[in-house]
């Protein structure tokens, strides 16, 4: 009983710490994004509150508690409320399946590959109900946006996964990483690398591919009437979403917590931030799109290269073996 | 194990009953997304984890994001829950109420005389269901990808730009 309850206990453990994890990574990856940014801007970017601005977020964190939490008239209040918490709701699920090395994960569902896709298409409504709750004609139409962008970039994205699963012959994320001890995925399934990767930034809709919210077009999209909490809720939804396909990235394509010398935790960490540091130097080199172009590139460029990878895949698989 | 597939299931019907009570389309909806997920629930619970995680991503995370869309798009304001109002008065209910308690006397009947419904005997894997898919019930899913063939050549029929109400009013958007 007791060798039991510390079984129990360290599951509870290590929930807690990978909760902790992602969140101080949402608040860390604010810090990083503005300074990386502005180095590549050529501008300091916050370096005023503590060592290296490291404590700007602290401060920024405090101004937004502390802000009116202002719900509109003519909104829908109930659902206005609920969407900012199915964001983060749903992203932080998302990280339960994922092996941040050998025996530290949430859970080892034989279907958590498919857990994940689930969670992140349940992420869609935080954004499409946001923008019609709102009651607002730009809101709604960041909305409608979404929900075009997050519909079309879903069917591909799972897709170009389904490489990954045939050659690992599971869905479940251990059994993937254990299958990459030899070679990385990235190598025999490059192309669906790549598919998955734009899909990704699609999905947490990160600049380029941030038409929901285009300040130049739609003031601020989908959460033009949030202030406060709640629009602290999707900016830290945002990012979570960006850490957890980063952290994706890693399970499958990039061997997880696989690497010599130092211990698995810290492979994937630094796996994770090179991706994390990728998607930032994205946002500062990329121009936005038009949304007919973004559409158009979707079906049929993107779905092409994700059916030719899977066919690929799958004949190779049946002549090999 | 009983007790979460009775809770979910639970829940499924009490969600189902506000989609069906509820005035404002959008919140009907919602509280379809929660029905299904709770079903989601019970396949998993007695043990499919494969059809579980896919009602969740075809039907709530795929095709019930499409209904919203339309219904952003329609633009449903004031007079359509007015409209809900008048359709729902208690009168029309008596039908659909009479028909219902057939299927429930039953439900309790069955469940007075048998087993239980949640057993959970073995858990069905992917693979399982995969290999069932592909082997005995191959004509079902080729039948089945035939006739979503047929729709997407269908949607893209209608959606097609070349013709010549569409050309006035599309060549503008376009580069």
């Amino acid at each position: 009983m007791p060798e039991n309850l510390l079984q129990i206990g360290l599951r509870i453990a290590i929930v807690v710490a990978i909760f902790s994890f992602a969140m101080t990574m949402s608040a860390a990856l604010i810090w990083l994004e503005r300074r990386l940014l502005a180095l590549w801007q050529d501008r300091y970017g916050p370096n005023r509150v503590g060592p290296f601005g490291l404590l700007q977020v602290l401060a920024d964190m405090i101004k937004i508690f502390t802000k009116e939490d202002w719900v509109p008239p003519f909104a829908d209040k109930a659902v206005f409320v609920l969407a900012p918490a199915v964001i983060v709701f749903t992203v932080l699920m998302g990280f339960a399946v994922i092996p941040f090395g050998p025996g530290i994960w949430v859970v080892d569902l034989n279907i958590g590959l498919l857990f994940f896709l689930a969670m992140s298409s349940l992420g869609a409504y935080s954004v499409v109900l946001g923008g019609w709750a709102s009651n607002n004609k730009y809101s709604l139409l960041g909305g409608l946006r979404s929900a075009a962008q997050m519909l079309s970039y879903e069917v591909f994205m799972a897709l170009s996964l389904m490489g990954v699963v045939a050659l690992a012959g599971s869905f479940s994320l251990r059994a993937i990483v254990e299958a990459q001890a030899g070679l990385w995925y990235v190598i025999p399934q490059f192309l669906g690398f790549i598919v998955f990767l734009i899909a990704g930034i699609a999905e947490t809709h990160r600049l380029p591919f941030d038409l929901p919210e285009a300040e130049s077009e739609l003031v601020a999209g989908f959460h033009s009437e949030y202030s406060g909490m709640k629009f602290g809720m999707f900016f830290v939804g945002e990012y979570l979403g960006i850490a957890v396909v980063s952290a994706m990235i890693t399970t499958l394509y990039f061997g997880g917590w696989h690497g010599p010398f130092l211990p698995g935790v810290v492979w994937f960490f630094i796996k994770m931030m090179v991706f994390l540091s990728f998607f930032i130097l994205l946002r500062a080199t990329l121009p936005r799109p038009r949304y007919d172009q973004l559409m158009a590139y979707g079906w049929k460029v993107m779905l092409p290269l994700a059916l030719l990878n899977l066919v690929v895949t799958g004949a190779l698989i049946l002549a090999f073996e | 194990m009983n007790l979460l597939f009775y809770i979910s299931a639970l829940v499924a019907i009490l969600a189902t009953g506000m989609v069906v009570t509820r005035k404002n389309i959008v919140h009907a909806l919602l509280y379809l997304v929660v029905s299904l997920l709770a079903i989601s629930l019970v396949f998993f619970v007695i043990g499919a984890p494969f059809i579980a995680a896919l009602e969740v991503i075809v039907y709530a995370g795929a095709i019930m994001v499409l209904f919203l869309f339309a219904i952003m798009v329609l633009n449903l304001g004031k007079e359509t829950t007015e409209q809900e109002k008048q359709w729902l008065s208690p009168a029309a209910w008596v039908g659909p109420a009479l028909l219902a308690l057939i299927l429930a006397i039953e439900i309790v009947f069955l469940i007075t005389q048998g087993q239980p419904a949640a057993s959970v005997g073995l858990v069905v894997d992917p693979k399982t269901v995969a290999i069932a898919l592909f082997g005995p019930y191959v004509l079902g899913v080729e039948i089945a990808s035939f006739l979503l063939l047929a729709g997407l050549v269908g949607a893209y029929h209608l959606g097609r730009k070349d013709t010549p109400a569409a050309q006035c009013n599309c060549e503008g958007d376009r580069s």
